[in-house]
C-alpha cells in the first residue's frame, strides 16, 4: 500500500482498514500524532491529508492511498506556529499540542478570534482553558506576515 | 481502541456501477463514506458487519448541482462541501447551518450527507433538514434507481426502506418556500450530539422536523396543519406534544426535550425572523 | 540576571511543540507485548469463575494467583484495602480481574473472556451508606449557644457531582523487566507512590523496583493513585512473560475505570446578626468515596478545612465522613475536596446575602479572614492573607457594582466567589513526608534532581528558575533530571499545590548550600576540577507551625493562596442552557515564579471549573459511568470557554521561594459558586452542579 507522508513515499504492508492513526505511530514510526480517545472527538490525532484536517483515529488507511498527509513531523521543528506555541505557552501538558498546531495551520492567513474558536472547536485542551492557545496563534500570524508577507499554509 | 480490525475486509470500487455489482453479489457489505462512524462503532461494540464498502473514492457521487428547480446534493458530498456551497447557501441556509454544528473542522471534513441518512441515526443534525425541506433520496441498485420521500425512508429506529443491494447516491430538494429555521441543542457549542434538533420553514404551508425525539426523526404534520389554518402558538404546541415521543437518556430527558421542542416552536413561529436559517 | 518573576522559555517547549516528546504510548521495546485488562461488570457480588472463550496460545494471562510469594494482592496507599486483582469480592463495576498480553494487538483485541459473578444487592447512595471510611470533627467556641443566640439562621444543601479528569492523554505504562527486577515507564503524578505500591505487591521475590515517568499529557490528581494498579498489573505481566508490557487504556476504559472527583452533599446553618456578621457555622461533609479508602481520608480532610470558607467565625464545627458506595474509587482531582465544600459555603453565601437583604461582597468585606484572624482549625493568618484584596481587585475589575444593577431584570446575571486554598499536604504532613531535593553540578552547569513531575504545569521550568537565580547562573544552565526512582531523591508525591512552595524550597536552599560550597567558582567551572557535586537537602518545617491531628486543631497549611472570581452569564430562554460570557479572576499566589506559567494555571484551572459546574455531567447507572465517551461526557471546547480575565497579585509567604505559594488548584475553587451565584441573579434558586439545562429547567426561581 503506498502511502505519501510529509512528501515521503511509503511503501507499506497492512491491513486496509488499519487506522492512519496506528499505521502512522506504528509502521511509520511518526508518534507526534497522538491518540486522546478514539472516537473522533478530542482532534489530538489531527493530520491533514491534501491539506483538510481530518481526525487520523476515524480513518482507514486504504482511504488516504494517493493522497497527501501531513504530521507535526512535516513541519520540521522551527515553524513560526511552534514557536509561538512556545513563547505563549501554549503547550502545558503538550498531548493536544501537535494535534492543535495541525488544525491551526488550516486556519488561513491572519484568522480572527472568531474563525480561531470554530476552527479549533475539534481539538480539546484540557490544560489551558484555550487562552494561551489563542495568543500562540495570533502571535504566529502576525510573526509570519511580518517576515514573509503571508502565511504559510 | 477495544475492537480487532484484522477481522474487517474493505472492498474498493473504482466505479459507481462496480460498487453495485458488489452490493449485489454480497448482501452483507456495509457501504462507508467518509468513516467517521466505524470505529466509534468497533469501540462501543455496537458495529455492524464485518465487509465494508469503501465509497469514498467515487468521486461522481461529491457533486452538487441544480436541474431546473431541484438541487441535488450527491450523497458523498462533506458538511465542508455543503458549507461552501453557493446553491446550497441560497437555496437551503438551514442546511448549511446543520452542516456548521456537525462537529469539529475535521468531522466536517469527512462526514458526508448521504452517510448521515444512511446511518440514520435519530439524532442526525441534518436530517430534520431534509425532512423539512422534503428532500428526496436517490437509490440506485444495479437495476435501477427509486426515489423515496425522506419522510417514507426511515421505519424505524435505525432502520429504513434502503435494501442491501441500494445504495444512496443523492439527495434532491425541490424549491423550499418561506424562511427557513434551524436549531441544534447540545450540552456544548460545539460538536454535541444533538439532545433536540429542530428545522423548520416558515411559510404559507409550515413544514417543522424535529431529531431526537423520537426513534426516527419526525414531520410534524399536524402541528403544521395546526399552524396553516390559523391556529394559536399554543394550540400548535399542544398538538407537538402529542406528535413527539423522547425518551430519558444519558444525554437528556424526556421532560427537558418535550420542553425544548415546544420552545423551539415558539421561537420559530412567533419572532420576527427566525434565526439559524 | 534574574529568572524568578520572568515568563522565560520553558523546557520542555520545544518537544511538546513539534511532536518529539515522548509519552508512554510512544515507547516501543523489543519483544514488547500489548496488554488489556479484563472487568468486573456488577457493581457488587462475588466472582465465581472465568472462562476463556480463545485459543491462549502465545498469550500471557494473570490472575490474582500470579502475585509472588511474599507479596500482597493489595495497591498500597492509606488502608491497603484495594487488591490488584479481585480474587472473589466485587465491589465495584470494572475492578481488575484477569490480565491478557500478547504480542499481536490484533489477536489481544479479539480474545473473548467471560466472567461468571454473583451479583448481591449494591450500595450506591451515599446517604444511605453505613460504611464511614473516614469521620472528621472540627470544632471551634461554643456553636450550639451561639447558634441560639443568632438574629437569623439561613440553612441550606449544596450538591456536587462526579468530575472526570479528561487528561487528554488516558493512564497507561511500559513494564520492562530485568535480571532481577521490574522497570516501569509510564504516565505518572507520584513516581514514588507507584515505587510503593510496588514494593508491597511484588515483595522480596522482586529486588529491583524503578519507576520512570514519562512525559504525561495532563494529570490534575487523575495519576495520582491509579497509575500505581496500572503499573502492578503491567509488572505482572511482565515478569511472567519474561518480556515488556505496555498496557494503555483506551478512553472509554480509563473513564469507567479509574478515579473520579468525588461527589459531594454539604449541609449548612449559620447565624448571623442584623448587620451580617457571621457568629456561628455548622456544616456537615458528606463525601461519596466509592468503594475503597484509597485517598478520601485526605481529600475529606482538605475538604472538611476548607468548608468554613475564608471567613471569621468564632463558634465552629465542621463534621465531615467519607462513606462506601459500589461504585469505583474516587480520588485525587485537583482541589482535592476543597472545590466542593467551598462550592457549598459560597453559593450560601449569596443565600445568606439574600435573607439579609445584603449586597454579596458586602457580607463578604464583612466576614473575609484578615491577617491575624483564625481559621476554623484556630490557625492564625500571617500578613499574607488577602481576601481583601483579591476580593476588591476582582469586583473592580469586573466592575461588578454595575453590572449587577445593570443586569437586573435581563437575561444576563453576574456573581462572585471568595476561595483561598492550603499550600502543601495538610496539617503534619510534609514533616511526615520529609521530602529532599538535590542539586549536582555538570559540565555546562547544575542539574536537578526531584520527584517532582511535569504534568503540563511547568514543573521543570519553574524548578530551574529558582535554581538559577538562587544560584546567581543563567536559566539556560541549569537542566532538570527526569524523575526516576534509581536516580532521583523522593521530593513527595506531585500534589496539593507543593511542588513550588514545598519542592521549590528545598531546591533554593540546595542552591544556597552549593553556592556556598562553589567559592568562586561557576559549577562549570567546579565541575571540570573537582567532579560531579551534589548537594542533598530535606524539607524543614518552620518552627511556628503546631497541628494536632487528633484534634484538627492547629496550622493546617503553612499558608493559603487566595482568589476570588467574578462570573457573567446568559441564560438562553429557549434552551435553559446557560453560556458564561466572562469571568474575571483574581489570585493571590505569593509570587509568580513564571508568569505566564502562572496565568496558564489559573485560566486551566477556571475552565475546568467552568465545565464542573455547567457541562460535566458523569451519568451513573447501576454503579457505572453510563456516559464513559468524550461524545458523553462533554467538556467546554474553544466555543464553551468564555474570556478568562486574569489578575495575579503578590503578598508574599515568607516561607516559600522568592515568596512564592501554592497555584495548581486554587483556581478551580471558586468558578462554579461564582457561576451559580450569577444564575441565582437571574432569579433561578440552583443549588446542585452541574447546572445542566436540564436542571436549570426545572430549578425553582429565587425567593427573596
Amino acid at each position: 500500500m503506498r502511502l505519501t507522508v510529509n512528501g515521503v513515499e511509503w511503501d507499506l504492508a497492512v491491513h486496509p482498514m488499519k487506522r492512519l492513526l496506528d499505521v502512522l505511530r506504528e509502521d511509520c514510526s511518526l508518534t507526534g500524532t497522538k491518540e486522546g480517545c478514539g472516537e473522533g472527538e478530542c482532534g489530538a490525532c489531527t493530520v491533514l491529508v491534501d491539506d483538510a484536517p481530518v481526525c487520523a483515529c476515524l480513518i482507514p488507511v486504504a482511504q488516504v492511498i494517493g493522497a497527501n498527509v501531513r504530521t507535526i513531523e512535516g513541519l520540521g521543528d522551527d515553524h513560526p506556529l511552534q514557536r509561538a506555541f512556545m513563547d505563549e505557552v501554549g503547550a502545558q501538558c503538550g498531548i493536544c499540542t501537535p494535534g492543535m498546531i495541525m488544525a491551526a495551520l488550516a486556519l488561513g492567513p491572519r484568522p480572527s478570534l472568531a474563525r480561531i474558536k470554530v476552527g479549533l472547536a475539534g481539538n480539546l485542551c484540557r490544560c489551558t482553558g484555550y487562552e494561551a492557545i489563542y495568543r500562540a496563534v495570533r502571535r504566529a500570524a502576525d510573526a509570519t506576515s511580518v517576515e514573509t508577507g503571508a502565511v504559510r499554509p | 481502541m477495544r475492537g480487532s480490525v484484522s477481522r474487517l475486509t474493505l472492498v474498493r470500487p473504482r466505479t459507481l456501477s462496480e460498487a453495485l455489482k458488489s452490493l449485489r453479489d454480497d448482501p452483507e457489505l456495509v457501504p462507508i463514506a467518509g468513516a467517521t462512524d466505524l470505529y466509534v462503532a468497533l469501540n462501543f461494540g455496537t458495529l455492524t458487519g464485518s465487509r465494508y464498502l469503501d465509497l469514498w473514492p467515487l468521486r461522481s457521487l461529491r457533486r452538487i448541482h441544480e436541474t431546473e428547480d431541484v438541487l441535488s446534493i450527491g450523497a458523498l458530498a462533506t458538511y465542508t462541501a455543503l458549507i461552501k456551497a453557493r446553491m446550497v447557501r441560497e437555496r437551503l441556509p438551514m442546511l448549511v447551518a446543520a452542516a456548521r454544528e456537525v462537529g469539529g473542522v475535521q468531522i466536517q471534513n469527512r462526514g458526508t450527507l448521504g452517510g448521515n441518512v444512511a446511518n440514520a441515526s435519530p439524532a442526525a443534525d441534518t436530517l430534520p433538514v431534509l425532512a423539512a425541506a422534503d428532500a428526496t433520496v436517490v437509490l440506485a441498485s444495479h437495476a435501477g434507481e427509486r426515489r423515496v420521500p425522506i419522510t417514507q425512508f426511515y421505519t424505524g429506529y435505525r432502520k429504513t426502506v434502503r435494501t442491501s443491494e441500494e445504495l444512496i447516491i443523492a439527495l434532491e430538494i425541490g424549491p423550499v418556500e418561506g424562511a427557513q429555521y434551524f436549531r441544534k441543542v447540545g450540552t456544548r457549542a460545539a460538536q454535541a450530539i444533538a439532545k433536540v434538533v429542530m428545522a423548520a420553514v416558515r411559510g404559507e404551508a409550515p413544514r417543522i422536523a424535529l431529531g431526537s425525539v423520537a426513534p426516527t426523526v419526525v414531520r410534524l404534520p399536524r402541528t403544521e396543519t395546526s399552524l396553516a389554518q390559523g391556529g394559536s402558538i399554543d394550540d400548535a404546541v399542544q398538538v407537538l406534544q402529542s406528535e413527539i415521543n423522547p425518551i430519558d437518556d444519558v444525554r437528556s430527558t424526556a421532560e427537558y426535550r418535550r420542553r425544548v421542542a415546544a420552545n423551539l416552536l415558539r421561537e420559530c413561529f412567533t419572532s420576527a425572523a427566525p434565526p439559524g436559517g | 540576571m534574574n529568572a524568578v518573576g520572568v515568563s522565560v522559555s520553558r523546557k520542555d517547549g520545544i518537544g511538546k511543540a513539534t511532536g518529539h516528546a515522548v509519552y508512554a504510548d510512544d515507547l516501543v521495546f523489543p519483544g514488547m507485548l500489548y496488554a488489556r485488562t479484563i472487568r468486573s461488570t456488577i457493581p457488587c457480588g462475588r466472582l465465581t469463575g472465568v472462562k476463556l472463550d480463545f485459543d491462549t496460545s502465545g498469550f500471557t494471562i494473570v490472575d490474582h494467583r500470579d502475585i509472588p510469594p511474599g507479596g500482597r494482592n493489595v495497591i498500597a496507599l492509606i488502608e491497603n484495602d484495594q487488591p490488584c486483582l479481585v480474587e472473589r469480592d466485587i465491589r465495584h463495576v470494572a475492578e481488575p480481574v484477569l490480565l491478557l498480553a500478547h504480542a499481536d494487538r490484533e489477536h489481544l483485541l479479539g480474545a473473548r473472556v467471560e466472567l461468571q459473578e454473583e451479583a448481591f444487592e449494591p450500595v450506591l447512595d451515599p446517604e444511605r451508606s453505613e460504611h464511614v471510611f473516614k469521620e472528621i470533627l472540627i470544632e471551634k467556641g461554643n456553636v450550639d449557644r451561639a447558634m441560639a443566640r443568632a438574629d437569623t439562621v439561613v440553612e441550606g444543601t449544596y450538591r456536587t457531582g462526579h468530575q472526570e479528569h479528561v487528561y487528554i492523554e488516558p493512564n497507561g505504562v511500559v513494564a520492562v523487566p530485568s535480571e532481577d527486577g521490574i522497570t516501569i515507564y509510564g504516565s505518572i503524578q507520584c513516581p514514588f507512590y507507584v515505587h510503593k505500591a510496588l514494593v508491597v505487591l511484588l515483595g522480596d521475590a522482586v529486588r529491583n523496583v524503578r519507576v520512570v515517568q514519562t512525559e504525561t499529557g495532563g494529570g490534575f490528581g487523575g495519576k495520582e493513585e491509579y497509575p500505581s494498579m496500572i503499573a502492578a498489573h503491567a509488572a505482572l505481566l511482565a515478569l511472567k512473560a519474561k518480556q515488556p508490557v505496555k498496557l494503555i487504556y483506551d478512553r472509554e476504559e480509563d473513564m469507567l475505570a479509574t478515579t473520579k472527583r468525588h461527589p459531594s452533599i454539604v449541609r449548612h446553618r449559620t447565624g448571623l446578626t442584623k448587620t451580617g456578621r457571621i457568629v456561628s457555622m455548622e456544616v456537615d461533609v458528606l463525601l461519596d468515596g466509592g468503594a475503597y479508602v484509597t485517598l478520601s481520608p485526605v481529600v475529606l480532610s482538605r475538604g472538611a478545612i476548607h468548608a468554613a470558607g475564608p471567613y471569621r467565625c468564632h463558634d465552629t464545627r465542621i463534621h465531615a465522613r467519607a462513606v462506601m458506595t459500589n461504585t469505583p474509587p474516587n480520588g485525587a482531582f485537583r482541589g482535592f475536596g476543597a472545590p466542593q465544600t467551598q462550592f457549598a459555603m459560597e453559593v450560601h453565601m449569596d443565600r445568606i446575602a439574600e435573607a439579609l437583604g445584603m449586597e454579596p461582597v458586602l457580607l463578604r468585606m464583612k466576614n473575609a479572614l484578615r491577617p491575624g484572624d483564625a481559621t476554623a482549625t484556630g490557625q492564625k493568618l500571617g500578613d499574607d492573607a488577602s481576601a481583601l484584596d483579591v476580593l476588591r481587585a476582582a469586583t473592580s475589575r469586573a466592575r461588578y457594582r454595575r453590572k449587577r444593577a445593570a443586569y437586573a431584570g435581563s437575561r444576563r446575571g453576574i456573581g462572585l466567589s471568595l476561595f483561598y486554598h492550603g499550600s502543601g499536604f495538610t496539617g503534619s504532613g510534609e514533616l511526615r513526608l520529609a521530602s529532599r531535593a538535590a542539586l549536582e553540578t555538570t559540565a555546562t552547569g547544575v542539574r536537578v534532581l526531584t520527584s517532582s513531575t511535569e504534568i503540563g504545569q511547568g514543573t521543570r521550568t519553574m524548578h530551574a528558575q529558582i535554581v538559577a537565580d538562587a544560584l546567581g547562573i543563567p536559566y539556560e544552565l541549569v537542566e532538570v533530571a527526569a524523575p526516576d526512582t534509581a536516580l532521583v531523591p523522593d521530593s513527595g508525591p506531585t500534589v496539593a499545590s507543593r511542588t513550588c512552595m514545598v519542592v521549590g524550597r528545598i531546591l533554593q536552599r540546595c542552591a544556597e548550600q552549593l553556592r556556598a560550597r562553589l567559592g568562586r567558582l561557576t559549577p562549570a567551572e567546579h565541575f571540570a576540577a573537582h567532579g560531579a557535586l551534589r548537594v542533598e537537602e530535606q524539607y524543614e518545617q518552620p518552627d511556628w507551625i503546631k497541628w494536632d491531628d487528633a484534634t484538627y486543631k492547629g496550622d493546617a497549611y503553612a499558608t493559603y493562596a487566595w482568589g476570588c472570581n467574578v462570573a457573567e452569564v446568559e441564560l438562553d430562554a429557549v434552551t435553559h442552557e446557560v453560556r458564561p460570557l466572562r469571568i474575571t479572576v483574581a489570585v493571590d499566589v505569593g509570587k509568580a515564579i513564571h508568569p505566564a506559567l502562572a496565568r496558564g494555571q489559573v485560566e486551566g484551572g477556571t475552565a475546568q471549573g467552568l465545565g464542573w459546574a455547567l457541562n460535566e455531567n458523569v451519568v451513573m447507572q447501576n454503579g457505572a459511568m453510563a456516559n464513559a465517551q468524550l461524545t458523553n461526557y462533554i467538556i467546554p471546547t474553544t466555543l464553551d470557554t468564555p474570556a478568562i480575565d486574569v489578575t495575579i497579585l503578590e503578598h508574599p509567604y515568607e516561607g516559600g521561594p522568592f515568596g512564592a505559594k501554592g497555584l495548581g488548584e486554587l483556581p478551580i475553587d471558586g468558578p462554579a459558586s461564582a457561576v451559580v451565584n450569577a444564575v441565582r441573579h437571574l432569579g433561578i434558586d440552583v443549588r446542585e452542579i452541574p447546572a445542566t439545562p436540564e436542571r436549570i429547567a426545572t430549578s425553582e426561581p429565587v425567593c427573596a
